[in-house]
């Protein structure tokens, strides 16, 4: 019983109380650049989302086989073989986003969240746990990306998925998109938006 | 001449944290004060100015599709451009590994400044991040891999030292709502000096 407890927070934790994103502060370099749209962003957060719950897997399967010293080399290796296989894979059925979505695939190999899961996580705990871990810190970390993507989205170009949201007859009274928003810049402003009202409920997150 | 330009726009106009964003979590994580994050700026630089010309001698020689003609003409049609990034990254790695052995040797007083931070270049994104530029750009030589190294990871460094001079002062002087503390108010900052960085984009040299 006690281990199921276990699973669970390692599932369901990363989603608010230990958000990789907004609570660790991994992985911020994608969420900045490829939230413009939100079609993009959901590509991404499946695509990280797979090869973390997969090199976690294997990580913790290898966990006591792995000398220490070149440990970090040995993690890069088995995210990059994965990473590989995803870029690949969005070559051949998801040509269009992985166009958009340019060198970011390939950085998903240093995206911090890996590393940072690999060694807190993966390196100590036995494969289930570490699948579920993994799961769960890419989900947290693609809710936040589709946030940002939807208010970028909705309010830089008023569509949502590239479908046209916000009526016609608001732009002939007089509405506008608003450019910054499709400016990278603003990723950062909403991003300390979300990290404002979340650690305004969770005030044990709050800094001094 | 075209190369200055190069490496003049590339600490500028490319900057790899205000226009692209790579490298943030060290950026945000290494950034109290200003004495560190000089050092970590040093070390990334270093290692950009290593590693791209290597990773550029690499595409050239071994990637590229009908790069491997130099072995003679049964090799002229493999592409294994597919492998980039395990390679890229292996280099990096290993690279990162051979520096903090030889600083570790030749200047200890150097490796205890540095030294936790050299294992973390590793997993530095704008290190991988300006390999990937250069093989998507298709740079020329191996001179122009170098400068753009060298002015990524200038612009780098001068990003990193000029956010921690500015997180001194807040942390200091500035009374910040409880929530915003810490990370909130660092992303609203640079996402500020970003939209001040754009104003280089109009500059053509």
């Amino acid at each position: 019983m006690a281990e199921k407890i276990n699973n669970r927070s390692a599932l369901l934790n990363p989603f608010s109380k230990e958000n990789p994103v907004i609570v660790q502060i991994l992985g911020i370099c994608s969420v900045l650049a490829v939230t413009a749209k939100l079609e993009p962003a959901i590509v991404m957060g499946i695509s990280v989302t797979a090869v973390l719950a997969f090199s976690n897997v294997i990580i913790s399967l290898l966990r006591n086989t792995i000398p220490t010293n070149i440990r970090i080399i040995v993690q890069l290796v088995v995210v990059a073989g994965l990473v590989v296989i995803v870029d690949q894979l969005l070559k051949a059925f998801a040509y269009d986003a992985s166009k958009q979505l340019s060198v970011f695939i390939g950085l998903i190999i240093t995206n911090c969240i890996l590393m940072g899961r690999l060694e807190a996580f993966a390196m100590a705990n036995k494969p289930w746990p570490s699948f579920l871990d993994g799961v769960g810190n890419g989900i947290g970390y693609g809710i936040i990306l589709v946030i940002v993507g939807f208010i970028r989205e909705l309010f830089g170009s008023g569509t949502l998925l590239g479908y046209q949201v916000i009526p016609q007859a608001a732009y002939e009274a007089g509405y506008v998109n608003n450019g910054l928003m499709i400016l990278p810049p603003m990723a950062l402003i909403v991003v300390a938006c979300i990290i404002w009202v979340h650690r305004s409920g969770n005030k044990e997150l709050q800094e001094n | 001449m075209e190369n200055l330009n190069l490496f003049i726009r590339s600490i500028f106009v490319d900057n790899m944290i205000f226009a692209y964003f790579l490298g943030m979590c060290s950026f945000l994580a290494v950034s109290k004060n200003v004495k560190t994050a000089f050092g970590l700026g040093i070390a990334v630089t270093f290692m950009l100015v290593i590693t791209l010309p290597i990773n550029y001698l690499l595409e050239t020689y071994v990637l590229r599709a009908g790069a491997l003609k130099w072995l003679g003409a049964e090799f002229a049609d493999v592409d294994l451009s597919f492998l980039s990034l395990i390679m890229f990254i292996a280099v990096i790695a290993s690279m990162t590994q051979l520096v903090e052995m030889t600083v570790e040797k030749y200047s200890p007083s150097l490796y205890s400044s540095l030294g936790i931070f050299l294992p973390l270049i590793a997993v530095n994104c704008a290190i991988l991040g300006g390999s990937l530029f250069m093989q998507q750009r298709g740079f020329d030589s191996i001179l122009t891999a170098g400068c753009a190294g060298a002015g990524w990871g200038l612009g780098w460094l001068l990003a990193i030292c000029a956010i921690a001079a500015i997180r001194e002062r807040l942390a200091q002087y500035s009374n910040i709502p409880a929530p915003l503390r810490g990370t909130g108010i660092t992303f609203i900052v640079t996402a500020l000096m970003g939209i001040a960085f754009m104003s280089f984009l109009g500059i053509k040299i």
